[in-house]
């Protein structure tokens, strides 16, 4: 099994498009998955996730097998969410498809929820995906920092920095959160 | 355990309690439909190489930087 999964690997790294199907059959749902939670938008993680595997198939002489392909593949992934973040209009509605689900708490009113999706929606693409992992998907910070090749630190301030904008872009609003 | 009970700050812990209200985590959530027709698709459409823009466009920005050392640092943080 193991030396089945090695021989994949190798011959993805070759440019083996045998192997590259192998591998998108494999990963295709963990890396849809965690596009979706990036970007929370089911047509776009769907094609975001055509694109990382795209950058990966051009990119195959760059893999390591050491390092394994699904932290490089979350990588790729992660890049790519952020272009399609940075190519969206500023005032992209975070609460397509997923926010806007039922199951929210009820506390918080549909005005004020709307309001703060609407502000973190206007956040900058790096801090944006920061903090929607860390602190709405509660992804483990070490995680997150591999999937944006920055440091656990870094992670930390950026998910500072966004709630401080995020907040004083409530405050403007006339929001206390 | 929530990762932002680290941040001390009253005013960020209670942005971030909004935030969570205001997003739903999507949490394990598979695609529905197989993928790999489109990536095949995608595969059989596009090149490999890179097109000819954008050579042009990383040719534009190498001179631009030269021209415009200063900027340099402005360009990486919007990167």
């Amino acid at each position: 099994m193991r030396d089945e999964a090695s021989d994949v690997l190798a011959g993805f790294r070759r440019g083996d498009p045998a192997a590259f199907e192998a591998l998108f059959q494999m990963h295709q749902r963990s890396v849809y998955g965690w596009l979706l939670r990036i970007v929370r938008n089911v047509s776009a993680a769907e094609d975001l996730t055509v694109e990382t595997f795209w950058r990966l198939y051009q990119a195959h002489a760059r893999f390591d097998p050491e390092r394994g392909f699904e932290p490089w593949a979350r990588r790729i992934a992660t890049h790519a969410a952020f272009d399609w973040m940075r190519a969206q209009r500023r005032e992209v509605e975070l609460t397509v498809d997923v926010a806007a689900q039922p199951g929210g708490d009820p506390a918080a009113t549909d005005e004020i929820r709307r309001a703060t999706a609407e502000a973190f929606g206007r956040l900058a693409p790096k801090l944006r995906i920061a903090a929607v992992l860390a602190v709405v998907e509660e992804r483990p910070h070490k995680e997150v920092a591999d999937a944006l090749g920055i440091s656990v630190g870094a992670v930390k301030v950026r998910v500072h920095r966004a709630l401080r904008q995020l907040r004083r872009d409530l405050e403007k609003q006339g929001m206390k959160p | 355990m929530k990762q932002g009970s680290e941040i001390r700050d009253q005013g960020l812990e209670s942005t971030e309690q909004l935030l969570r209200k205001a997003l739903e985590p999507v949490g394990e959530r598979e695609t529905e439909r197989d993928l790999w027709p489109a990536m095949r698709q995608r595969m059989e459409a596009q090149p490999s190489a890179p097109p000819w823009f954008d050579w042009a466009l990383a040719c534009g920005v190498a001179v631009f930087a030269l021209a415009f050392p200063a900027s340099i640092p402005v360009f990486f943080y919007y990167l």
